[in-house]
């Protein structure tokens, strides 16, 4: 059997909530929206890698999924949760548009948390666009638990770069790339992945697919165990609907359709075949009751 | 949460199986139930109606599983499931630790494995019946859904009928896809069904404009949520003016508890609430206690005088 440099990530310490919250803030942030809502459970219970799930549109929506979105950060203090919206389609359109006073309905927070490593562990955290704000917190626990902690903010122009001052306020060091070169060093993320994952003892990475697979591909390569933030499509966010599965290795060896919203958004970045999502290998369990059979 | 008291008496019944209330989960919307604890009390559910169970476990489809359509979403999962001997170690016992009774949705592509599964259900704690999903293929039929054939849909459930525990009702569930639904659900209570859930999901499909390709990886999938809720009011109204003395469990587009009053005026005498758990997860309990204070506004004093008063 192959081994594994990284175990399954565990379940959240607490459960969800469900809760009619208000918005307390609303600021552009580039192509990006950044919400704060008054959420003081939501906020009191989630730890870093989670998401929270809005429903969108009101009460006359034709739009029924929910929308699942990482937690940029909280202030349990203040009961408050930040999340990065960036609108592409009619659901985060609306949520982008939302203003201080309106008020949503959240569940969460959701999925399994970022573990985290030693004590004192240097950390390579890797962001691709507004997954970035995915990583903020995380910075700020494993530096609280003494941790060096190396940030990269890449995306494909400014406009789309993501907390990169908060980042830079809580990283030791920070790397910013973009496709295009508008801002910081010209290249994918990978350029600084590449110098800074010798260093690490574990990498951390929130983003597009494609980047993910780079990040965990370096870091597996270095020896050095990465966990990893996917971004699927969900339409429920909690574990019923089965519509985010992807092929994840489990602590058993053995390739299942795991849901990213229950067994994920972290997964170990060795353990996810990255190459076999949206297909169904013939491994994965219960593919030969599919008919798919081994070649 | 517990539900709010109302002066209506709620309780009903599967076949001669009583209920505590009429909303349960739909099969596929809500797993096993275990994911929902977190948002409503699940021993104050009627029952929850378990994801359709095979005899080995199936990995579903690939992804792209879903697309979201106006009022409703497309789904093809493909049955990922952990067959029966996955729901018999780990699921069921759960759920019968907490007082959750259990409708098992069985699923299969030939008679047999019907007949199987019903054998490999009896008598198991908190098993309260049966939901025969039927809408599979069939593959002794080139794969043709059963539920879309009369006499296909009758051999799977006598044969359910004649396996299952005597205590377990059976219930058919049946598809809209067919010209015309009341022949099948005919068919299938002369076969023994102790009653019809109605409906499935409806056939459909989406394009994605930018890749000119269909979206779902499986192209086709299944059609639910508040879009198809006419379609569904129709076919329990169709068939419970046939054959009013065959107990429904009504499903389609619920999400409001006078969404499942219409349902139950048509004719049913318990419903179940699917897509709207995606976007509500605390939707079943919700659906109770206003399908308890619709039924109170209108001086019902309980939901069995409710049952059909749409035909009156």
């Amino acid at each position: 059997m192959t081994s594994y440099l990284t175990e399954p990530a565990p379940k959240a310490d607490q459960p969800p909530v469900q809760r009619e919250v208000e918005v307390v803030s609303a600021a552009p942030a580039g192509a990006y929206v950044q919400l704060a809502l008054a959420a003081p459970e939501v906020a009191e219970r989630a730890q870093p890698g989670q998401f929270v799930a809005f429903a969108v549109g009101g009460p006359m929506t034709a739009n029924l999924l929910r929308r699942s979105i990482a937690i940029a950060g909280t202030d349990p203090g203040a009961g408050t949760v930040t999340v990065v919206v960036a609108p592409h389609g009619p659901g985060s359109t609306w949520l982008a548009e939302r203003r201080p006073g309106d008020t949503v309905d959240v569940v969460g927070p959701l999925g399994r948390p970022f573990p985290l490593p030693a004590p004192g562990t240097t950390a390579l955290l890797v962001g691709g666009g507004y997954g970035a704000a995915a990583l903020v917190g995380l910075a700020g626990l494993l530096r609280s638990r003494g941790s060096r902690v190396l940030a990269v903010s890449g995306a494909a122009d400014a406009a789309r770069l993501c907390s990169v001052d908060d980042l830079g306020a809580l990283a030791d060091r920070l790397e910013v790339t973009t496709d295009d070169g508008s801002a910081g060093r010209a290249g994918r993320v990978t350029v600084a992945v590449d110098e800074l994952i010798g260093e690490s003892g574990v990498a951390y990475a929130c983003g597009p697919m494609p980047m993910l697979r780079a990040v965990a591909d370096a870091a597996t390569a270095a020896g050095v165990p990465s966990y990893v933030a996917v971004e699927e499509s969900m339409a429920c966010g909690i574990g019923v609907c089965m519509t985010c599965v992807l092929p994840v290795v489990g602590a058993d060896g053995l390739t299942r359709f795991s849901r990213s919203c229950t067994e994920g958004p972290v997964f170990g970045g060795d353990r996810v075949r990255f190459a076999d999502v949206g297909a169904l290998p013939w491994d994965v369990v219960g593919a030969d009751a599919m008919g798919v059979v081994a070649p | 949460m517990t539900l709010v008291e109302t002066s209506v008496d709620m309780t009903t019944a599967l076949g001669s199986v009583p209920l505590a209330g009429p909303v349960l989960t739909a099969s596929g919307c809500s797993a096993f139930g275990q994911e929902l604890e977190p948002f409503v009390d699940l021993a104050t559910l009627g029952a929850v109606v378990t994801k359709s169970v095979q005899l080995r476990p199936r990995s579903g489809r690939p992804t792209p599983r879903m697309a979201e359509t106006p009022s409703g979403m497309l789904n093809s999962i493909g049955l990922q499931g952990p067959g029966i001997d996955g729901l018999l170690a780990g699921e069921l016992p759960w759920l019968a630790e907490r007082g959750v009774p259990a409708f098992v949705s069985i699923a299969g592509t030939r008679v047999e494995d019907f007949a199987e599964l019903a054998t490999r259900l009896r008598g198991v704690p908190g098993v309260l019946g049966l939901e025969v999903n039927i809408s599979c293929p069939n593959v002794e039929s080139r794969g043709e859904v059963f539920a879309c054939d009369p006499v296909a849909a009758s051999d799977v459930v006598a044969a359910v009928r004649a396996a299952a525990d005597p205590a377990q009702p059976v219930y058919a569930k049946l598809s809209p896809d067919v010209t015309d639904i009341v022949p099948v659900a005919r068919s299938v209570t002369e076969a023994g069904a102790d009653g019809l859930s109605m409906i499935n999901t409806l056939l459909g499909l989406v394009i994605d404009p930018d890749t000119m390709k269909p979206v779902l990886g499986g192209v086709t999938g299944g059609l639910s949520g508040p879009a198809v809720r006419p379609v569904a009011v129709r076919c329990v109204w169709q068939v419970h003016a046939a054959l009013p003395e065959v107990p429904i469990l009504g499903m389609g587009g619920i999400r409001s508890g006078l969404d499942a009053l219409q349902f139950v005026l048509a004719g049913a005498s318990a419903v179940s609430v699917g897509t709207a758990v995606f976007s509500d997860p605390s939707a079943t309990a919700r659906v109770h206690r206003e399908l308890a204070a619709a039924l109170a506004e209108r001086g019902f004093s309980s939901l069995r005088e409710a049952v059909g008063h749409a035909h009156r």
